[in-house]
């Protein structure tokens, strides 16, 4: 599958037909997490018109690293549609399988934000957690949007 | 798709022969140039289908099939409880129900054309519409259960619509058998300000023109006449359906292998129908039906509200609602036998041939109403339900034109006011929060959708009955 860059070089977002499918690098998972996240938000709005001025606590536990990650961006999805919030800016620890992060943004502004498309949910499909040639942590999977 | 992988058993049917953990054949609907166009992950996951536990008959893709997550987008898949057949929330997927609604109108194009461009600012005022966006309904707990629980009759008795909307929904507006206190409390919040919201990405509400009828008999029946407004809602469950998919596609990934099912995807994620698992899921699914049922009526009495200030007395018929991403419970015949069979359809519509128990009195004759969802700046189409349909895909046929390209390739190649100007020069009206969100639903990103329903027609899924064109495009 062909990658296309977006926003810079620690995250991506790559073409599937209905919907996205969002790639995160990190010198640790949960970088590459966090990076992720930021692929999915990147896919409705331009990270830089969010202000991160809100913080939001999230946590999360899963039988493995993938189903984590489905869980982190599924967590991540939930506070933004119920709180009608944007994030761009994520912090987080991973200890085993146990994942805490701190989701910084604001409030949905439609005429500044714009956003084009609504998260559903992260899915299973094209979902890795592991090692790149390189030793960096490349975490990704599709979204449904 | 390479086509030489295979066998063509007509102009608009090709077959995949049984291989590896393959249970069942697996068939797609298409003619050379849509199969060859089709990407190659559709064979891959039609295949993954085909090897499901229970499944009978074979693995479907329709027309208008494209790469989704688990399931193609455009599949069709049954399975018999009785053969250790499963009930998978990767069949279904997040947008539990989503699907289309038609509404017919004592209104001319002329009459939409002389107040076109207020009409949709006001259209685009009342429906609440794209991310960030609150519906004006507020559900406390025992209103939540209710609505779960009814559907669109609940909405119905809420003061939302009229009684004779039901009997053109499926189900009657009513899906039984739902479960609201399984229903999570997360998937509860998550709905509670969303009823009566359209939601982004492809849904919209459209005031089309009737252009061009096929089957004049049929269309008689649909009561649509040459140059007649109509009106198109296309969405579905909301974040309650988002959610139930999130829990469940979680839950069903991790306890498959515990019954002993190995799944070749994990998004393929399912369970025995007859588990504790499967029955709950089933029951919580059916909630998200109706969840979807109260949304499209919510929204078709705020349509209403408009057009009544802009042509007292207007009105605003419902055709008929169908959905197009389920699990449901139907009995068909097979190899010459009744048989109970649970049917995903995932981004797939029901069609219902003449004569179907399930259809009102009025459309029994004509079959079901088929409705398929273009792009913006192109049609949309009113299809019937065949005799054959049963046959054919277990009465099953195409639900939209399908993407050409990504979003991303779309986002590149038009700008959302670029898109909006050209449909201007077409007169069709597009409002939308999204510049982005315009381009990337761009109509060129689409299929063409007439070569999808005219393949539909020639496989005998559905018959062709009226072509609609947009004139007003509410987006998310």
């Amino acid at each position: 599958m062909e990658s296309v860059g977006r926003e810079n070089e620690d995250f991506v977002l790559f073409p599937h037909d209905a919907d996205v499918g969002v790639r995160g690098y990190g010198r640790v998972p949960a970088e590459a997490f966090a990076n992720a996240a930021r692929a999915m938000t990147a896919a409705i709005t331009p990270l830089g018109r969010i202000a991160p001025s809100e913080a939001v606590e999230v946590s999360c536990s899963a039988p493995d690293m993938e189903v984590l990650f489905v869980d982190w961006l599924n967590a991540v999805i939930f506070e933004m549609a119920t709180r009608r919030m944007l994030f761009s800016a994520f912090d987080l620890s991973i200890e085993d399988a146990e994942l805490r992060g701190t989701l910084s943004g604001e409030a949905v502004d439609v005429r500044r934000h714009a956003p084009s498309v609504e998260p559903k949910g992260a899915t299973f499909t094209g979902l890795s957690v592991k090692r790149d040639s390189d030793g960096r942590w490349v975490a990704e999977c599709i979204v449904d949007v | 798709m390479n086509l030489e992988e295979f066998e063509k058993i007509d102009p608009y049917q090709w077959q995949l022969a049984r291989t590896g953990a393959m249970r069942v054949l697996a068939r797609i609907f298409a003619d050379e140039t849509l199969l060859r166009d089709m990407d190659d992950k559709v064979g891959e996951q039609i295949r993954n289908v085909a090897a499901l536990p229970g499944i009978v008959t074979a693995a479907y893709a329709m027309p208008d099939a494209h790469w989704g997550y688990g399931f193609p987008i455009g599949g069709v898949a049954a399975f018999a409880p009785e053969e250790g057949g499963v009930v998978s929330a990767g069949g279904v997927g997040f947008d539990i129900s989503c699907g289309v609604r038609l509404h017919i109108t004592n209104l001319t194009c002329d009459d939409i054309l002389s107040v076109q461009e207020k009409l949709a600012h006001e259209l685009s005022r009342a429906i609440p519409a794209g991310v960030g966006s609150r519906g004006a309904i507020h559900l406390d707990d025992n209103e939540m259960t209710e609505m779960l629980a009814g559907g669109a009759a609940w909405a119905v008795a809420s003061g939302y619509g009229r009684a004779e909307d039901l009997e053109r929904i499926e189900e009657n507006g009513k899906m039984a058998g739902a479960l609201p206190d399984e229903v999570s409390a997360k998937a509860k919040k998550r709905q509670r300000n969303e009823m009566g919201t359209l939601g982004s990405g492809n849904h919209y509400l459209e005031v089309q023109a009737v252009r061009e009828l096929f089957d004049a008999e049929t269309a008689k029946a649909y009561r649509l006449q040459p140059d007649m407004a109509v009106v198109m809602i296309h969405c579905g469950s909301r974040g309650l359906g988002h959610q139930i998919g999130t829990e469940y596609l979680r839950e069903m990934a991790i306890a498959a292998p515990g019954f002993g099912i190995t799944l070749p995807d994990r998004e393929l994620a399912c369970a025995p129908i007859e588990s504790e698992l499967g029955m709950r899921y089933l029951g919580v699914m059916r909630a998200g039906i109706n969840c979807a049922f109260a949304n499209r009526q919510i929204l078709t009495h705020l349509t209403r509200d408009v057009f009544e200030r802009f042509f007292p007395g207007a009105e605003l018929d419902l055709l008929y609602d169908v959905s197009h991403n389920t699990c449901k419970e139907e009995w068909h015949v097979v190899d010459g036998k009744q048989r109970r069979l649970f049917v995903h359809r995932k981004g797939a519509t029901r069609a219902f041939g003449p004569g179907a128990a399930e259809l009102p009195e009025a459309l029994a004759d004509a079959g079901q109403p088929v409705l398929i969802g273009g792009s913006m700046g192109t049609e949309s189409w009113v299809l019937a339900g065949t005799a054959e349909s049963e046959a054919a895909a277990l009465s099953s046929a195409c639900h939209g034109a399908g993407r050409a390209m990504s979003r991303h390739q779309a986002a590149k190649q038009w700008t959302g006011s670029g898109v909006k100007k050209e449909l201007a020069e077409h007169g069709i009206i597009v409002k939308s929060p999204s510049k982005r969100g315009i381009a990337e639903e761009a109509p060129g990103a689409y299929k063409s959708v007439t070569r999808v329903v005219e393949v539909a027609e020639n496989a005998g899924l559905a018959r062709r009955v009226a072509r609609l064109t947009p004139m007003i495009c509410i987006k998310g």
